[in-house]
C-alpha cells in the first residue's frame, strides 16, 4: 500500500493506492452516490451507473466504484455532463422500478430513493412498459418482489461470498433481466439456507423478511397472552434502528419499549441460551464420554442447520439436538411456566424477536412443535415501536420481567456473537468436567471477528480442541473435515451469518450512505462495534455462567430433573432430516 | 500422418505440397480438376449432393484418370452459389443444381466445351464470363490475406493448406524473438478486425509485459451482427491459417494455450477447426516442441451459445469460465488480467487471418496494402440491396462507390441508392455524399459509422430508415445482457419512442428525446454494445431527419414501409375486376363484384399484410 496524489474538484489530497475512485472520493469528503457498489471486496459489477464521475484522460465518464485511483488522477464530480449522467442512469431505473413508496415495507430505508434524492432525478422523465414482475411469498423467511428490483446484484454477490451458495443469479436477458434462484423458483422450492444476508445488502424493498407483524397484531386483538422474548444479538443493534450510533447499547430502553407495546409477559431468550448451555455442554460430555460421535457441532442457527441438510446431511449425526435457545424458551414458556400460572398453553402466542430471519423458518418445521407463534426482526420491532409512537429517546432503562424465566447469565448474551457459544459452553463445561469454576472466565481465544477460529483449551490439564466458524462459505471446510472423519476438534461452533447473530439477516441496515453520521468505513467496523455491546453486557452480569443461572437451576430442580433427562429430551431436542436435498422440483 | 518436427520437414512437405497443388490446378497430372463451394450456404443449397453427384458420374463414365473432385471453402459470391470450378482454366459454375453434374461432365470434362448457361451473367453488361478471375465481383478484391487459399483448397487438408504456404509464417516467428515478432505485427499497422480497430501489436505488447507463467490467446469467432458471416467463412474455409495466427500469437506473448471462441450456429466452422486441429497435433505441430523449438502449443475450442454480448472481449471471458455472459468492467484489461485472472490477448478470427501473412511476407510488403490509417485488407459481408451479395475481400481505402457498384455491382431493379450500414448494430448509415470515402478505420468513424466487423447492408430507396433504426434497436434489445441500467433499459426506452414514430403516435418533442436519450445511453453504458448500440439512431437522425419528421408531422412513411402509416389502395382505373385481391386477402377487407366494379379495400379489415399486392398482376394495387 502506498499513497498516490489526487485531486478531486480541484482540491489535492493523498489517499491509499488500494482503494477506487469512489472509496476516495467519499474518504475525502464527497458523496458520491451508487447502488450496485457495496463494499470494497464485495460488488463491483459497476452495472448501476449511478457513480459516473469524470476523470481526466479517461475514454469517456467513469465507473468510480471500479475503477482505481491512480498518481495524479484528476477527478470532477460536478461537471454538468456527470451530473447528468448520474441522473439519467437513475431516472431510467427508477422507469422501471415499481413506486408505490407507501405501501413499501422498505420504508425509511430505501437507498433507491435515497440515491435519487441526491441526483436531483426528476420522475416521470422515462415512463414505458414495465419488466414482468415475479412476487414470491412462498418461503416461511423471504419475500422477493421483482418489481421493485434494480438488478444491482449485491444479493446475488452477498449471498455467493458469505454463504458460498449462490442462490441467486441473474436471469434471463435484457429488459426482461431479473435476479432469482434458477429458473425463477421460489426461495421455498431452492435449497436456499434463507438466512437473508441477501436483505441486509438490498438496496430497495426487493428481498425483504417475510412480515409476521400482522400475526402477532391478531393475537393481540383474539385477546391472547402475548408473550415475548428477545434475542441477545438484538440489543447490540435495535438503536440503529432510532438514530444512535452503530454499537450503542440498547438492553434497557429496549425492554422499556417492549412493556409499553403491552405484552403479557417480557422475557429474555438469554435465559434460553443458558438453558442451551446446560443441555449442549451435557450432550458434549456426553459424546466425550462415547456416547455419540466427535465433534459436536452447535445447532443454535437454522440457517447453518438448513445449510446442513441440504448440503453436508452426512454429517448430522455430528450435530448436537438441542433445539435454539428461543425455540427451548418458547417450550418452557407453554410447559412450566404455563403450569406454574395455570394458564392453557392454548391461550398463549409467543413472540420471538431475533437479529435472524431464518428463525422465522425454523419456527415452522415440520419438526418443531408450536411454541414459538411468530417471530420477528430487529427491524420488526422497530416497526412496532415507531408505529405505537414510542419516543426511544424518551425511553427509560428497563429489564426483562423477572417471572421464573428472567434472569440470565452473561454466558447468555454472548451467543449473539461468533465466538459466544462455544465460549458459554467452555465455561459450563469446564466446570463440569473439572469440578471448579474457570478463573478468568473469559475465553478470550474464541473471540474476535475472524471467519474461522481455532483454540486448544486447557481444561485443568486436559487438552480440548476446539473450533468456531461464522459464514458458510468459511465453515465449507471444516465440515468437510468432518465428512472425511479428519476433524481434529471436539466441540465446533457453526454461525451461518458472518460475524454471527449481531450480523444476523434481520437486523437493522448498514447502508451507508443512509448513515451520513458513520465513518466511511464503517462496513468494516460495525460487526465490532455491535459484538462489543455484547461483550460489555456480559461483563456487567453477576452471573457469568449458565449453569448458575438461579432461574435455570430452579427450572431443573423443580421440573425438569437433569439435563438431558427424558423431559428435556422431549421438550428441548429436535430432529434433522437428511432428504431435503429433495425440494420441491416446481417452480 | 507423417510428422512435421523440424524446419527441414516443414520445407520439404510444403515444396511436395505446392507442387503437386499447382499440377493438379495446371492440369499437368493430365487430370481436371472439379472443386465444389463448401460454405454453409452452398451447403444448405446441396453442394454435398453436388459432389455426391459428381462422384458417381465419373465412376459411372470410368473417369477417374481424368478427372478428380473435392470441396473447398467458400468462393464468397454467396448469391451465385452453389459453384462448380473446373481447373485448369477456372471456369466458374454458378447456382449449380444436382441435375446440372451431369451435364458438367459430359460436356466440360469429357467434351472440353463450356457449359454456357451456368456461367455468370454481368448485371451491368448482361454478357456471360467464363473465368473466375474476369467476373467483376472479383476483379477488384484481394482474396490472398485473410480469404487466403479459400476458393481452393480443401479446408480439411493440411497438404493443401500447406501448399498455400501455411506456417511459413510461424517457422519464420519461431526463428524470432518474442520482442521482434510483436514488433513485426506492430510495424505492419495491424488493426482489430472485430470492431473498434485497436492496434493487434499494441494489445500483443500489454499481455507480453505482463510477467505470468500462464497466458492466453482466445480467437474470438462469436459472430454476431445480422448479416455477417466474414468469420464464419475464413474458419470453414482455411482453418489451417487461423490456427497459425493464434500460434504466432501465442509465441509472441508467450501463451502455451489458446481457446477459439466460436458459436454453436457454426457447426461446419466448428467441425472443420476440430479437424483441423486432430491433423495438426497428430503431425506434431500442435503439442511440445514445435518444429524442434522450445514452443509448446495447444488448442481448445469453447462453443458460445449465440448470445451477441459474449463477442464482448470481457462477456466472452465469462462464458470461457462458465459465468453468465455479461461484461467486466475495465480496468483491468484483459491483457492484465483476463481468463482465469490470466494475461490474455483476444484476437478476432480475421484480426488472426491476417497474421500469417504478415510474418511471411515481411510487414513491409502487408504495410504497403492499404492506406495510412488503416492497412491491409477487409473482408466485409455485402448484403442487402445489391446485385452481386457475398463475401468480399478488398485492400483498405477502397471506396464504397467501388465496393457497392464495382464489385457489388450496383442496385438491382435500377433502384436508387440510399444507404449503407456498416459496422452492424453498432456502426451507422452512410448516405449518397460518403460514396466516395475510402473505407478505413478513421474516415468511417468520421463520417459516423465505423469499420466494425466487417456487415455491409446495402439500402435502397424502399427502406425506411426510422424502420431501419427501430429493426437495430430490437436487435439490440433483444441482445443486451441486462447488465446495466442504461443499456437494459435505455435501449428499451429508445425502441419505444421509435415504435411510437412508427406507428404514427410520435411528436417532435420523441425526436428531440430520442437523440437526448440516444446520448446518454452511449456515454453512460458498461460495455461496448450499449455505448454503441445508439449509433444507428443517431447517424439516421443526423442523415434521415426529414425521414423521421415526415413520420411525425405528415403521419406518413415516405418508403411505405411502416405498416400503421400506409395504406394499400387499388387503382380503379387499372383493376380488371378479377377478384384475384379478394381471394388473396386473408382478412376479408377487399369486396367488389367480379367483372362488374372494381375492387376496394376496407382499410378498417385491412391488415396491411401485401398479399393482394403480390397477387395482383396487373400493378393496380398500391401502397399510399
Amino acid at each position: 500500500m502506498a499513497l498516490v496524489n489526487i485531486s478531486i474538484e480541484g482540491q489535492h489530497y493523498q489517499v491509499d493506492d488500494s482503494l477506487t475512485v469512489l472509496e476516495a472520493c467519499r474518504e475525502c469528503g464527497y458523496n458520491v452516490p451508487s447502488l450496485c457498489s457495496f463494499h470494497h471486496d464485495e460488488c463491483s459489477l459497476a452495472s448501476c451507473r449511478v457513480c459516473l464521475v469524470e476523470v481526466k484522460g479517461a475514454k469517456g465518464l467513469v465507473a468510480s466504484c471500479a475503477y482505481p485511483v491512480n498518481e495524479g488522477m484528476e477527478i470532477t464530480i460536478s461537471s454538468p455532463k456527470a451530473v447528468e449522467a448520474r441522473r439519467t442512469s437513475v431516472e431510467l431505473i427508477l422507469s422501471n422500478h415499481r413506486k408505490n413508496c407507501l405501501q413499501c415495507p422498505k420504508e425509511g430505508h430505501c437507498e433507491l430513493l435515497k440515491v435519487a434524492e441526491m441526483v436531483g432525478a426528476r420522475d416521470g422523465m422515462y415512463e414505458g412498459e414495465m419488466s414482468e414482475a415475479t412476487l414470491d411469498e412462498l418461503a416461511p423467511a423471504l419475500v422477493r418482489d421483482t418489481s421493485k428490483c434494480i438488478l444491482c446484484g449485491r444479493c446475488v454477490e452477498r449471498c455467493k461470498k458469505a454463504q458460498g451458495i449462490s442462490i441467486l443469479g441473474f436471469e434471463n436477458r435484457g429488459f426482461n433481466t431479473i435476479v432469482s434462484p434458477i429458473e425463477n423458483r421460489s426461495f421455498a422450492t431452492s435449497p436456499c439456507i434463507q438466512c437473508g444476508q441477501c436483505v441486509n445488502v438490498c438496496p430497495t424493498g426487493a428481498l425483504m423478511e417475510h412480515s409476521e407483524i400482522d400475526k402477532v397484531d391478531a393475537a393481540f386483538k383474539a385477546g391472547k397472552k402475548v408473550i415475548v422474548q428477545v434475542a441477545p444479538a438484538v440489543r447490540s443493534a435495535i438503536a440503529e434502528e432510532f438514530g444512535e450510533p452503530i454499537g450503542t447499547n440498547g438492553t434497557g430502553k429496549m425492554f422499556a419499549a417492549l412493556h409499553r407495546l403491552g405484552f403479557y409477559r417480557v422475557f429474555d431468550t438469554n435465559f434460553g441460551a443458558d438453558l442451551t448451555i446446560m443441555e449442549e455442554a451435557n450432550e458434549l460430555l456426553e459424546r466425550i464420554k462415547g456416547k455419540g460421535v466427535l465433534p459436536q457441532i452447535t445447532s443454535c442457527s437454522p440457517g447453518w442447520i438448513n445449510y446442513l441438510e441440504y448440503y453436508y446431511p452426512e454429517i448430522i449425526p455430528h450435530v448436537s439436538t438441542c433445539k435454539s435457545p428461543h425455540m427451548m424458551q418458547g417450550a418452557t414458556i407453554k410447559s412450566y411456566f404455563a403450569e406454574k400460572h395455570e394458564i392453557d398453553p392454548k391461550d398463549i402466542f409467543v413472540v420471538s424477536i431475533m437479529p435472524c430471519v431464518a428463525k422465522k423458518y425454523e419456527r415452522q418445521r415440520s419438526q418443531m412443535p408450536d411454541d414459538v407463534d411468530a417471530v420477528l426482526t430487529t427491524r420488526e420491532l422497530a416497526k412496532l415501536i415507531k408505529r405505537a409512537g414510542i419516543n426511544w429517546n424518551k425511553l427509560p432503562e428497563e429489564g426483562p420481567d423477572m417471572d421464573l424465566l428472567g434472569e440470565y447469565s452473561g454466558a447468555g448474551v454472548i451467543f449473539g456473537v461468533t465466538g459466544g457459544v462455544m465460549e458459554a459452553a467452555l465455561r459450563t463445561a469446564y466446570y463440569w468436567m473439572t469440578g471448579k469454576e474457570y478463573a478468568a472466565i473469559n475465553f478470550t481465544e474464541v473471540r474476535g471477528l475472524e471467519g474461522v477460529k481455532e483454540a486448544t483449551v486447557d481444561f485443568d490439564g486436559t487438552p480440548v480442541s476446539v473450533a468456531v466458524t461464522s459464514g458458510m462459505k468459511n465453515a465449507k471446510p471444516l465440515l468437510e473435515q468432518v465428512k472425511a472423519g479428519t476433524s481434529p476438534y471436539a466441540f465446533i461452533e457453526v454461525m451461518c451469518c458472518p460475524g454471527g447473530c449481531i450480523n444476523g439477516g434481520g437486523q437493522p441496515y448498514v447502508h451507508p450512505l443512509l448513515l451520513p453520521d458513520e465513518e466511511p468505513d464503517i462496513l468494516d467496523t460495525y460487526c465490532a462495534k455491535r459484538s462489543a455491546v455484547l461483550y460489555s453486557e456480559d461483563e456487567r452480569q453477576a452471573v457469568r455462567q449458565s449453569h448458575n443461572n438461579p432461574d435455570i437451576q430452579k427450572l431443573y430442580s423443580e421440573y425438569l430433573g437433569k439435563p438431558g433427562s427424558e423431559k428435556a429430551e422431549e421438550l428441548l431436542h429436535t430432529s434433522y432430516v437428511s432428504d431435503r436435498a429433495k425440494w420441491p422440483d416446481v417452480k | 500422418m507423417e510428422k512435421i518436427t523440424s524446419e527441414a520437414q516443414l520445407q520439404e512437405r510444403i515444396s511436395h505440397c505446392s507442387a503437386c497443388l499447382q499440377a493438379k490446378y495446371e492440369g499437368k497430372d493430365g487430370k481436371k480438376a472439379i472443386v465444389v463451394c463448401g460454405g454453409t450456404g452452398c451447403l444448405s443449397s446441396d453442394s454435398e449432393g453436388i459432389i455426391e453427384e459428381f462422384e458417381k458420374l465419373i465412376k459411372e463414365y470410368h473417369l477417374e484418370d481424368k478427372c478428380t473432385v473435392n470441396v473447398v471453402g467458400c468462393f464468397g459470391f454467396c448469391s451465385m452459389g452453389p459453384f462448380v470450378k473446373v481447373f485448369p482454366g477456372e471456369t466458374l459454375y454458378t447456382k449449380v443444381k444436382v441435375s446440372d453434374a451431369k451435364e458438367i461432365i459430359e460436356k466440360d470434362i469429357i467434351g472440353g466445351e463450356i457449359v454456357e448457361r451456368l456461367l455468370f451473367t454481368d448485371p451491368v453488361t448482361k454478357e456471360k464470363v467464363a473465368a473466375q478471375k474476369d467476373i467483376n465481383f472479383y476483379k477488384l478484391q484481394k482474396r490472398d490475406i485473410a480469404l487466403k487459399g479459400n476458393d481452393h483448397i480443401d479446408p480439411e487438408s493440411l497438404d493443401e493448406a500447406l501448399a498455400y504456404d501455411t506456417f511459413v509464417g510461424l517457422n519464420r516467428a519461431l526463428h524470432m524473438t518474442q520482442q521482434e515478432v510483436i514488433d513485426e505485427v506492430s510495424k505492419s499497422g495491424l488493426r482489430g478486425r472485430g470492431g473498434a480497430g485497436f492496434p493487434t501489436g499494441r494489445k500483443w505488447q500489454f499481455a507480453y509485459n505482463e510477467q505470468n507463467e500462464e497466458k492466453y490467446i482466445i480467437c474470438n469467432g462469436d459472430e454476431g451482427d445480422p448479416g455477417a458471416f466474414m468469420d464464419r467463412s475464413i474458419v470453414e474455409g482455411n482453418p489451417f491459417n487461423v490456427i497459425e495466427g493464434m500460434m504466432i500469437a501465442g509465441y509472441a506473448i508467450g501463451a502455451k494455450n489458446g481457446y477459439f471462441y466460436i458459436r454453436a450456429e457454426y457447426p461446419v466452422a466448428v467441425e472443420r477447426l476440430q479437424k483441423a486441429i486432430k491433423i495438426l497435433e497428430d503431425v506434431g505441430l500442435l503439442g511440445d516442441h514445435i518444429l524442434g523449438t522450445d514452443f509448446s502449443f495447444r488448442c481448445h475450442i469453447r462453443l458460445g451459445a449465440g448470445a451477441f454480448v459474449c463477442g464482448e472481449e470481457t462477456a466472452l471471458l465469462n462464458s470461457i469460465e462458465g459465468k453468465r455472459g455479461m461484461p467486466r468492467p475495465r480496468p483491468p484489461f484483459p491483457a492484465v488480467k483476463g481468463l482465469w485472472d490470466k494475461p490474455t490477448v483476444i484476437n478476432n478470427v480475421e484480426t488472426l487471418a491476417n497474421v500469417p501473412y504478415i510474418l511471411k511476407e515481411g510487414w513491409e510488403k502487408y504495410a504497403a496494402i492499404g492506406t495510412d490509417d488503416s492497412k491491409g485488407t477487409k473482408v466485409f459481408a455485402l448484403g442487402g440491396k445489391v446485385n452481386n451479395i457475398g463475401l468480399v475481400e478488398v485492400p483498405m481505402g477502397t471506396t464504397l462507390r467501388q465496393l457497392i457498384y464495382d464489385i457489388g455491382g450496383g442496385i438491382p431493379d435500377g433502384k436508387k441508392f440510399k444507404a449503407i450500414q456498416t459496422g452492424g448494430p453498432s456502426g451507422g448509415c452512410l448516405t449518397e455524399a460518403d460514396l466516395d470515402t475510402p473505407i478505413d478505420y478513421g474516415s468511417l468513424v468520421a463520417r459516423g459509422s465505423m469499420m466494425g466487423s466487417g456487415g455491409a447492408i446495402v439500402m435502397d430507396e424502399d427502406n425506411c430508415m426510422v424502420d431501419v433504426a427501430k429493426f437495430y434497436m430490437t436487435f439490440i434489445c433483444d441482445e443486451s445482457c441486462g447488465k446495466c441500467s442504461p443499456c437494459r433499459i435505455g435501449t428499451k426506452r429508445l425502441l419505444e419512442i421509435l415504435t411510437k414514430i412508427t406507428d404514427g403516435r410520435g411528436t417532435m418533442q420523441d425526436l428531440d428525446d430520442l437523440e437526448n436519450l440516444a446520448r446518454l445511453v452511449a456515454q453512460n453504458s458498461l460495455c461496448g454494445l450499449g455505448q454503441t448500440a445508439p449509433n444507428p439512431i443517431l447517424s439516421t437522425l443526423r442523415s434521415f431527419r426529414s425521414e423521421y419528421e415526415a413520420h411525425v408531422i405528415e403521419q406518413e412513411c415516405p418508403a411505405h414501409v411502416c405498416k400503421n402509416l400506409i395504406k394499400y389502395w387499388i387503382d380503379p382505373e387499372k383493376c380488371k375486376k378479377c377478384s384475384m385481391c379478394a381471394r388473396q386477402c386473408p382478412a376479408q377487407a377487399i369486396t367488389g363484384e367480379p367483372g362488374k366494379t372494381p375492387f376496394v379495400i376496407d382499410s378498417s379489415k385491412c391488415i396491411k399484410c401485401g398479399a393482394c399486392l403480390s397477387g395482383c398482376r396487373f400493378g393496380a394495387i398500391s401502397k399510399i
